[in-house]
């Protein structure tokens, strides 16, 4: 599965290249990338950074059963998951999803499948720094 | 035994690990209602669920001292 499948949460800016070059495969015509940024708005408020805390050993065996699933409903050949830890600036990568099939369908198909999904399942929890405080998303009262 | 703590759970429980005197076991349920206890603020988040071994349990799994039990509050990856 290592082979298909590579999953890494990690506390240094995440490459697209390495996920690119993880999926791209000769049997596949086509590669879907999302790529999650840090946006400076949020609901009309300014923001200036975020921070992300995971549940680490819990968060890759989620992200597996993600990438397992988008494999299996799908029928895509290689899928790349990276989630970023710690802070994480303006334009800065928070997570990269690379998906490589052999119709573009599919592979549009299972890389919103797996976005959708992490933002569901996976221990991982964002906290928003604002220009007047920070709270944890989805956790206020 | 020790409950792992995460994102906003960190800070009401003011540590990353709560330790209970508790070496006779109790289930997921027993242990929300002493946490709702324990630390009012908790009854704010009521979507918090509790994973033990690291995999999502539901209410009525009995958790064992030795197990791996951890609070997620209610998660925003991505």
């Amino acid at each position: 599965m290592d082979s298909i499948i590579d999953i890494q949460v990690l506390s240094t800016p995440l490459s697209i290249d390495a996920c690119y070059n993880f999926v791209l495969d000769e049997k596949c015509g086509g590669i879907d990338l999302f790529v999650g940024t840090v946006r400076r708005w949020n609901k009309g408020k300014e923001v200036t950074h975020l921070h992300f805390e995971a549940y680490v050993e819990m968060a890759v065996k989620e992200m597996k059963k993600i990438a397992l699933a988008a494999i299996e409903k799908y029928g895509i050949e290689k899928i790349s998951i990276h989630h970023r830890i710690g802070q994480v600036e303006l334009e800065g990568i928070a997570v990269i999803i690379a998906v490589s099939s052999k119709h573009r369908k599919s592979a549009f198909e299972a890389c919103s499948y797996a976005i959708d999904t992490l933002k569901n399942e996976v221990p991982i929890w964002k906290k928003e720094f604002l220009i007047d405080g920070s709270y944890w998303v989805n956790s206020r009262p | 035994m020790k409950v792992l703590c995460f994102g906003v759970a960190k800070e009401i429980v003011g540590s990353s690990e709560l330790i209970l005197d508790n070496d006779k076991g109790l289930t997921v349920g027993e242990l929300k209602s002493y946490l709702n206890t324990a630390y009012p603020q908790f009854l704010e988040y009521k979507s918090y669920v509790v994973a033990i071994n690291q995999a999502y349990a539901d209410d009525k799994l009995s958790i064992s001292p030795s197990d791996e039990i951890a609070i997620i509050p209610p998660v925003s990856g991505g």
